[in-house]
């Protein structure tokens, strides 16, 4: 073949090559504001805190707050409470934590009430509500249980309910959205 | 679908130009025309022409319910209620796009039962099937984005858990679900989404039909017998023995279809679809629609992780996402885990019976997708699991290989022979009588820790009940005095009262009594009137927290839709004004609660509404509390549903005109067929 023939259609397998790359390179970043589109916008990512006086919630009782669109459950543990949660071989749980790495104060336990299943809102903040084996929350979507520390111990959702961080602003007042960082391993 | 080459030639003038510019006419002639069909086809081949129209049906109601639609959080439920009340015919186009949804899951599920049963997907109509799974999937996304827009308990916790799915994905899971979500649950941005989408996908079904209809029209279609053709005399044009043939199928499927638009509208949905979506509270039992159960009850059915050396390598949840999603993914591998050169399970005759027992596998799990997950539940959903992997992973590439069939007809002509006319029509109906008991399957499933309720007889029962005027009234004055104290009703009017037989005077005077804030004058403030027929029932309280402070925490429902929002309507009703009786002695009763016979839990906020002598019945009928009970049930059932009677008469006429229309297409069925041998 003519060595110049055969230059001219590498030349030009080489530049199809190129445009086709920058064409598919072009549309993935076109793509990409689209996408990033539906992600949450500035102003509900803003929207992160909230502030919750605690000074009404008497011992054994619950308060429900609301965090980011979710419900933040707000226990008042007792001491038998707090026991029954620290008392015990936490290594052997399905997503072992301890309850000291969950909680600032022992007796207030503050999670984001949404079952780590598929996001239903457990029980057990109502005096009434079952609250599972384990005296927590019960979730009625499809039967997890979790205790008063929220930890999952039965049913199918694979983690313990998430601590968002929060930090006392007084004795009474607690910040959410932001303070101490809780682990919360696998979120 | 392609143009053939050779001139065609039309009478007339018009249709001969266009042809000759663009073949469109030769096109539709060619594939609808006299497209070769298989002369033995039988009821089955009916539900792919029912599934295109139920997805006509289907696009035209959604278009226009579009049309009055509102996709915010705070208008979305409210659009519906407005649609449905106010707007003409806004309750068919609803009733229509609720339920052609099932009809439409119905007619899809058959259509599949039959390429399963007589081989369709095999060589060489794998893509036929393969788009069929596509064309399933994307029904299944539409259906489950339809269901959240009426922004009910039902649509938000459904769209709630359904995104969830995807948080199981290993460490971008959560990031795809607030992707999903545009926030950190469920909210305005999820709502207005889902809307855009659920308007996009039936679009996108439509073209995927339509390479799925190519597909087809490039294979041909299958038949019965699973032979294929071998002479012309195997086959009929498709006008006018198809057309005749589906035209018949359909007029009668729309029978059905209609009866339940008209008669049980509310059979197959969730009463939680009638109260507005709260993000707060989940309701005590999510349970998707029904043509979801069966996959729903798989997911349901893992509860323990998958550990190796202390190491979790699939939690429970990742294991029901799998399990769920590679039930349908499943499908897309059926013509090559099938190897049989047999394709009709006529002629298969294990294989017929396991594909049999799969069916009946699916109403099980149906069942077991409806009950609560626990016990019973669980255990049914396993084993339903396991048949059906064990199905498609095991039975099917074993019997394809071992199984010993039975001899096959020599052509289709034999098999028409021997099967005209032999019952296959009552056959087409058995799957049919199955989908439609798969769809209310459901219903047998609730479980209950309360007495049944009492079944009284309602006026406004069945086919030809009405309301009776005088009780809905004598209901009214019940609310009037006593519920709305604390019951708001905000999705009525006062003009809506005409209805129930008062006079517009009367409405006007009854209007006045009420003071409503109106407002902002020109001077900026906002200012009391009378009401006027034109404004919606008054509330007792301004906003549901002002409900709260002053009720001690509970909080009235509002009363617009309670007899479709709860499990037994009217009866309900009655049965929870009738049910206060002194707790058991063993039973704590909350503070601030009664104890009530047929409230869930038994334990209830609201205080013993009515005695007996309440009200003073301006028609003079004895107010016993029996009488006060029933009539303010039947008045609530006016107001959920206050197109009840036009419903009906207009059903009357459309189910009899059905009916005679279905007699002429059988005749003309039988006429065109008549010459086939
Ligand atoms: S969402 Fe809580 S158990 Fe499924």
């Amino acid at each position: 073949m003519d060595q110049a023939v055969k230059k001219g259609a590498t030349r030009r397998d080489f530049l199809y090559l190129t445009a086709g790359a920058m064409g598919v390179v072009g549309a993935g970043s076109a793509a990409w504001p689209l996408i990033d589109s539906m992600n949450p916008a500035a102003d509900t990512l803003a929207a992160g805190s909230t502030e919750v006086d605690l000074s009404k919630v008497e011992v054994g009782s619950a308060l429900t707050a609301v965090w980011r669109g979710s419900p933040l459950f707000i226990r008042h543990r007792t001491p038998e409470e707090i026991k029954s949660v620290r008392d015990m071989d936490w290594k052997s749980l399905r997503d072992p934590q301890k309850d000291e790495d969950r909680t600032l104060k022992a007796e207030w336990i503050i999670i984001k009430g949404v079952c780590t299943h598929l996001g239903c809102i457990p029980l057990g903040q109502k005096a009434g509500d079952p609250r599972g084996e384990f005296n927590g929350w019960f979730c009625p979507c499809h039967g997890s249980q979790y205790d008063v520390s929220g930890r999952i111990r039965k049913g199918p959702a694979p983690l313990n309910m998430f601590v968002p961080p929060y930090k006392f602003i007084s004795d009474t007042v607690v910040h959410v959205g932001s303070g101490h960082d809780f682990p919360n391993p696998g979120f | 679908m392609s143009g053939s080459q050779e001139k065609e030639k039309f009478n007339n003038k018009t249709i001969q130009w266009i042809n000759d510019r663009m073949p469109i006419f030769s096109m539709l002639n060619n594939e609808y025309g006299k497209f070769p069909m298989p002369k033995n086809c039988n009821y089955f081949w009916n539900f792919g022409a029912i599934a295109m129209v139920m997805l006509v049906i289907m696009i035209v109601t959604g278009v226009f319910m579009a049309m009055n639609y509102v996709p915010s959080t705070a208008g979305a439920f409210a659009s519906i209620q407005h649609t449905t009340r106010e707007v003409n015919y806004g309750w068919l186009l609803r009733y229509m796009h609720m339920n052609g949804a099932s009809f439409f899951f119905i007619a899809v599920y058959i259509h599949l039962f039959r390429g399963l049963y007589y081989g369709s997907y095999k060589k060489p109509r794998e893509l036929v099937w393969i788009f069929g799974v596509v064309l399933l999937l994307l029904m299944m996304a539409t259906a489950f984005l339809g269901y959240t827009l009426p922004w009910s308990q039902m649509s938000g916790w459904g769209a709630t858990v359904i995104t969830s799915l995807f948080s199981a994905i290993p460490l971008i899971g959560g990031g795809i679900v607030t992707w999903l979500w545009g926030g950190f649950s469920v909210g305005q941005p999820t709502l207005n989404r889902f809307y855009a989408f659920h308007f996009l996908l039936p679009f996108i079904i439509c073209a995927a039909v339509f390479v799925h209809v190519w597909a087809l029209h490039v294979s041909k279609s299958n038949n019965p017998a699973g032979v294929e053709p071998k002479s012309e005399k195997d086959t009929v044009p498709f006008h006018p023995y198809y057309t005749a043939k589906d035209s018949f199928g359909t007029a009668v499927f729309m029978i059905v279809y209609f009866a339940v638009v008209f008669f049980a509208p509310l059979i197959l949905a969730n009463p939680d679809h009638w109260k507005p979506f709260n993000s707060l509270q989940t309701p005590p039992e999510i349970v998707p629609e029904w043509y979801f159960l069966p996959f729903y009850a798989m997911l349901r059915s893992f509860t323990v992780g998958i550990k190796v050396a202390g190491v979790t390598l699939l939690t429970a949840k990742q294991q029901g996402v799998l399990a769920m999603f590679g039930s349908i993914l499943i499908l897309f591998f059926v013509p090559w885990l099938d190897k049989s050169p047999v394709k009709s399970a006529r002629y298969r005759p294990v294989f017929k019976w396991a594909l049999r027992l799969l069916v009946l596998n699916m109403v099980m799990l149906t069942y077991a997708g409806a009950l609560p997950a626990a016990g019973k539940a669980l255990v049914m959903g396993r084993i339903g699991a396991a048949y059906y992997y064990f199905f498609f992973l095991v039975l099917l590439p074993y019997l394809g290989k071992r199984e010993k069939t039975l001899p096959l007809p020599e052509s289709i002509s034999a098999d028409y022979a021997a099967h005209h006319g032999g019952g296959a029509m009552k056959k087409a109906l058995i799957p049919a009588a199955l989908a439609l008991g798969l769809a209310l399957a459901p219903h047998a499933a609730r479980a209950a820790d309360t007495p049944p309720l009492p079944n009284l007889h309602w006026p406004e029962q069945g086919i030809f009940g009405h309301y009776d005027m005088a009780a809905v009234q004598r209901g009214f004055q019940v609310y009037k005095e006593v519920c709305s104290n604390c019951h708001s009703m905000k999705y009525i009017y006062y003009r809506n009262l005409e209805s129930i037989g008062y006079t517009k005077e009367q409405v006007k005077t009854l209007a006045a009594t009420y003071q409503i804030t109106d407002g902002p004058d020109e001077n900026g403030q906002m200012f009391q009137r009378p009401g006027r027929p034109t404004d919606h029932f008054k509330s007792p309280f301004p906003n549901p927290e002002t409900a709260r402070a002053a009720l001690n925490g509970a909080l009235p429902p509002d009363m617009s839709n309670l007899v479709n929002a709860r499990e037994g309507g009217p009866n309900y009703i009655y049965a929870i004004l009738t049910g206060y009786v002194p707790a058991p002695k063993d039973f704590h009763v909350m503070d601030g609660h009664m104890y009530n016979e047929y409230f869930p839990g038994h334990q209830i906020a609201m205080p013993q509404p009515l005695v007996a002598g309440q009200v003073q019945f301006q028609d003079g009928t004895p107010n016993t509390l029996d009488n006060e009970a029933r009539s303010v049930a039947q008045f609530l059932d006016w107001a959920s549903n206050p197109h009840m009677e036009q419903r009906k008469r207009l059903g009357i006429k459309v189910i009899l005109f059905m009916i005679a229309f279905a007699g002429i297409l059988l005749a003309t069925k039988r006429k065109v067929w008549s010459d086939v041998t």
